[in-house]
């Protein structure tokens, strides 16, 4: 697109990739809002922006690497955090942000994801959770809400979902935060903060997905929003088994964790790089 | 400390002068997952990595293993993964991201015998169309197939030298016996050993499109925090990186890809050819069951039956016209592998009805003897 003379320019505009505008998402979806909140983010961190890295996996959130304008790779379903932590290591200089949905980092990618936490891998996590899989049409997911109709789950999901900020507490994250799309100011503070510290930082993103799980529960995007303003209850500190994500009862947001624990790299640097002879 | 290069005469198995020679070849990170009969070659790189300032982990499976290989690449890193049959299956959906994203790596397959579990511990030959086809969608690939310890360790530097020409990941194709034997590897001087590495963008950073090929059809490589704000995706993309879906991007991009092999046939594809000259019958074959054709060869000469060798070192891209022009001038040719016939279809459909192609397989477990294959030579010249 050509831009007119006159045309006033966005402040994230050089952080956007503005020649691959417009961008896929449907009207109402909550991608964009984490998107802008993750480039506020990176703005003031004041990280250097020219080290780092966006990675994600396969879905509608996974194509926000592809929207920033960094070096960004757009890898295979679930794969994210393998491939982010092969870059780390790579290259430990590199600030790595692995940017994705609920169902490619908990379903297929749920493996990686527990083992990323439990070596605490530098990495920063943000994860858009919108309570299904939206890019193939609103598929059941490991974070749907039980009875909730999706179209694989038309009678109603008969499975629980998982309490990420729990499962990535267990597993060994050493910063875990839950915000919704209405919260950017708190979004946008806790990514910030993400990027600043070392270790494995988990945040999730709640997000309306109006096409994929909206119209099949009952839900427009503003009875989302209405939702998040009047069931969110900001909890920090809160023990991360404690906290609820519960349609009925409410929503815990804060963030909950916020620990410091060697990095793999500092444990690596200080007991594998010595003289083999030594150890045998 | 130890040099990158262990110079000298050594007393190595193949799957330790596999990772000597990734050492040589200035590997600088190894994604793991233990399986038999792979192991030992994470084993020697996660005690001997680190010394040369490289990264060793252990991941928590092998698709993760062939991740982790990609995201080092990307990030500059020489970088490598070994497996069997089963881990193969899992690294084949990265190995495709590989291709397409056109990022250098190599991927070693000890073969062991399948399908599924099978015979762990013991040999087989059987993933060699896996090699070829087991990532979903078209595409060309490089697999060596090493026949000895020696051959190991020069073949892992061919295998990271090629990956860093073509910007691709290079296959391995070894076995569990050529993995576990002992025999003596020498290690030249480093000065001896050519090593190559990804071409770099030149030019302006914000003009640079990553996947714009040069003449050759190869774009250089800018690895991630170098200032080019790259953009990196499996879908189908153009020059910029960036996603388009449609038919002519697809067969652009696609037909590119294939290129890389297709158009450099010569520089890629090596044989060695024993006792072929005179020959009437030509024994195909490839890593440990080349060893084994090569003794069949001389107690067939001894029993007057005109045989020769032709060894694969290289098994993909396949040698066609090479085996067109052997079935031309033999009486038969006669595929030696440990399988029920996979580099035989190849052969035979190579040798365009020119003459009779035979196999001489078995399904896997132990390493096809000399006997068996002379047994088919006396029957086949009769
Ligand atoms: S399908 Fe859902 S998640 Fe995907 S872009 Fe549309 S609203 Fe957003």
């Amino acid at each position: 697109m050509t831009k007119r003379k006159n045309q006033l320019t966005h402040p994230l505009d050089s952080l956007v990739r503005t020649d691959r505008i417009p961008h896929i998402w449907c009207p109402g979806c909550g991608i964009g809002t984490a998107f802008s909140a993750c480039l506020i983010a990176m703005k003031s961190s004041g990280i250097d922006l020219q080290k780092t890295t966006m990675v994600s996996g396969i879905g509608c959130s996974a194509r926000v690497p592809g929207y920033t304008n960094l070096d960004s790779y757009h890898t295979t379903h679930g794969r994210a955090i393998p491939f982010a932590t092969g870059m780390k290591l790579g290259n430990p200089e590199l600030n790595v942000v692995v940017f994705s949905g609920d169902g490619d980092l908990f379903a297929i990618g749920g493996n990686h994801f527990i083992h990323g936490a439990r070596r605490n891998m530098d990495i920063t996590v943000i994860c858009v959770n919108n309570l299904n899989y939206g890019m193939t049409g609103g598929q059941v997911a490991a974070t749907t809400p039980s009875m909730s109709k999706t179209t694989t789950t038309p009678m109603g999901n008969p499975e629980p979902p998982f309490n990420l900020p729990l499962l990535a507490f267990a597993s060994g994250a050493t910063y875990v935060a839950r915000w919704t799309i209405l919260h950017t100011r708190e979004l946008t503070k806790s990514i910030e903060e993400a990027l600043q510290r070392r270790g494995f930082s988990f945040i999730e993103v709640l997000a309306p997905c109006p096409t994929g799980y909206g119209r099949r529960n009952r839900e427009r995007p503003l009875d989302s929003l209405r939702f998040y303003q009047e069931k969110s209850i900001v909890k920090n500190d809160a023990h991360p088994a404690d906290i609820i994500l519960d349609y009925q009862k409410g929503i815990t947001l804060g963030t909950f964790v916020n620990v410091d624990r060697p990095t793999f790299t500092d444990i690596y640097e200080k007991t594998c790089r010595l003289d083999p002879a030594a150890c045998m | 400390m130890r040099p990158e290069v262990l110079t000298g005469e050594h007393f190595l198995t193949g799957d330790e002068a596999c990772a000597e020679g990734a050492l040589a070849a200035g590997c600088r990170f190894f994604g793991a997952y233990p399986i038999t009969p792979a192991t030992e070659i994470a084993e020697h790189m996660a005690l001997h990595l680190p010394e040369v300032g490289g990264t060793f982990i252990q991941m928590e499976d092998e698709i993760a293993a062939m991740a982790s290989v990609l995201g080092a690449s990307c990030a500059g890193a020489k970088s490598m993964t070994a497996t069997s049959g089963p881990g193969f299956s899992l690294m084949m959906e990265n190995l495709g991201l590989g291709i397409y994203t056109e990022t250098p790596c190599v991927l070693v397959n000890v073969q062991r015998a399948g399908p599924s579990t099978g015979l762990p511990t013991m040999p087989a030959q059987g993933d060699m169309m896996q090699a070829r086809w087991g990532s979903h969608g078209h595409y060309e690939i490089i697999a060596l197939a090493p026949s000895s310890p020696q051959e190991m360790f020069y073949q892992t530097i061919t295998a990271f030298n090629l990956s860093e020409i073509f910007r691709l990941p290079v296959l391995i194709m070894a076995d569990e016996v050529t993995g576990h034997l002992s025999e003596k590897v020498v290690i030249p001087e480093a000065a001896a050993i050519k090593l190559q590495t990804r071409k770099l963008p030149k030019g302006r950073k914000d003009r640079f499109k990553p996947f714009q090929p040069g003449p050759d059809g190869i774009p250089p490589m800018a690895a991630a925090g170098e200032g080019y704000g790259i953009h990196v995706t499996g879908l189908t993309h153009d020059e910029r990186g960036y996603p388009v879906m449609s038919p002519d991007a697809h067969e652009k991009l696609v037909a590119r890809i294939v290129g890389k092999i297709r158009n450099n046939l010569h520089r890629i594809i090596e044989t060695e050819s024993y006792r072929l000259d005179d020959a009437e019958i030509a024994l195909i074959s490839y890593g440990v069951s080349a060893r084994s054709s090569l003794a069949a060869v001389d107690e067939a000469r001894e029993k007057g039956i005109k045989a020769g060798l032709l060894r694969l070192i290289t098994v993909w891209p396949f040698p066609e016209e090479l085996i067109a022009s052997l079935a031309k001038r033999m009486k038969a040719l006669v595929t030696v592998e440990i399988n029920l016939g996979q580099i035989h279809l190849e052969v035979e459909r190579c040798s365009r009805g020119q003459c009779p192609a035979f196999l001489v397989g078995h399904a896997g477990g132990t390493v096809i003897s000399p006997d068996r294959i002379l047994e088919s030579l006396e029957a086949i010249s009769k």
